[in-house]
């Protein structure tokens, strides 16, 4: 019985309430809820800082970022590692076609993945897995310091304000992500 | 020691990311698809409850810790900027199919290969810082 809350994924309800739940609580902690700044903030802490004040880590205002990432890490080891959910993700099976389309098999059979990170395609000895996923990280990399924010912080904590450059930054994220999905992964994978 | 409220904050988001199944690189692969309701249930739901929190927190004049009010400071509207900026990111974001909370979440989960995105992520970060003045804001 126990076993059947522990395991399991969430319903998309409860997952959105527990989001909602950490923008309250990173807010009554007196902070902005938003993840991409963490970037900078590595730059920061291997003295990217020195030649640029950009990237300058302000202990008092940055530190807490690193405790909260430090956090997510574990949090993704207790969620998917030690409490891991015994079913692969149930995607809908027109993209599970789609997917067979691009070459990527998905794990039907829970024993094969978990259906979260398409490790057969992401894999070390891959030049191509490299490449790919260096431009990708960079293209979000750059574009959420651009756009100063990414999904938590635009999508979940400016919207939650009623903020418009949240909601055009949002539809430019759609943007993206549609012209990828469509035109661009069919050539790319 | 403040920063253990932020760890224990950070833990639960992790747990919420994974168990959400939002950190699936397929899952965002279908949203962009229109294919499945559950990353818009996600999203929707945690706007929706998070806007009704943030505006009953003002109305109420909740301090904060700190003794703040909650604020936000707005972007100077720029359409050109958001729009050109959130598409830069999109594209990323469909390709590696993991913003950067999930990121870091993912290897938590055990998939090692994203630190190579979140290398590319810290080099776009800073090759942003270093041209930035040259784009428009």
């Amino acid at each position: 019985m126990l076993d059947d809350l522990i395991y399991p994924s969430w319903h998309w309800s409860i997952s959105g309430l527990a989001i909602a739940f950490i923008l309250f609580l990173l807010t009554m902690a007196g902070r902005s809820f938003g993840v991409s700044t963490t970037f900078k903030n590595i730059c920061g802490l291997v003295g990217a800082g020195k030649k640029n004040e950009f990237f300058k880590f302000d202990y008092k205002e940055d530190s807490w970022r690193l405790f909260f990432i430090g956090g997510a890490i574990i949090g993704g080891f207790i969620a998917g590692v030690i409490f891991p959910n015994p079913f692969a993700v149930s995607l809908d099976t027109d993209t599970i076609f789609a997917l067979e389309k691009l070459g990527i098999v998905y794990p039907t059979d829970d024993s094969l993945g978990r259906g979260f990170f398409p490790d057969e395609y992401f894999r070390w000895d891959s030049l191509k897995a490299w490449i790919i996923a260096l431009a990708g990280g960079f293209l979000v990399g750059f574009g959420s310091r651009y756009a100063d924010g990414c999904t938590s912080g635009h999508a979940i904590t400016g919207l939650s304000h009623f903020q418009l450059p949240s909601l055009l930054t949002v539809i430019g994220f759609f943007i993206g992500g549609l012209l990828m999905t469509h035109f661009l992964l069919p050539y790319i994978l | 020691m403040k920063g253990i409220i932020f760890f224990l904050i950070g833990i639960f988001f992790g747990i919420t990311m994974t168990k959400s199944e939002a950190i699936s690189w397929f899952r965002i692969y279908e949203m962009f698809r229109f294919e499945s309701f559950h990353m818009y249930g996600i999203i929707g739901t945690a706007v929706v409850i998070g806007a009704i929190s943030m505006t009953l927190l003002k109305i109420f004049k909740v301090k904060v810790a700190g003794g703040g009010l909650v604020t936000y400071s707005p972007l100077p509207l720029n359409i050109k900027r958001h729009l050109i900026s959130g598409t830069i990111f999109g594209l990323g974001w469909a390709l590696v199919g993991a913003c950067p909370g999930p990121m870091f979440v993912l290897a938590g989960n055990g998939y090692f290969f994203i630190i190579v995105v979140i290398a590319g992520a810290v080099f776009g970060t800073y090759t942003y810082g270093m041209v930035r003045d040259k784009l428009p804001h």
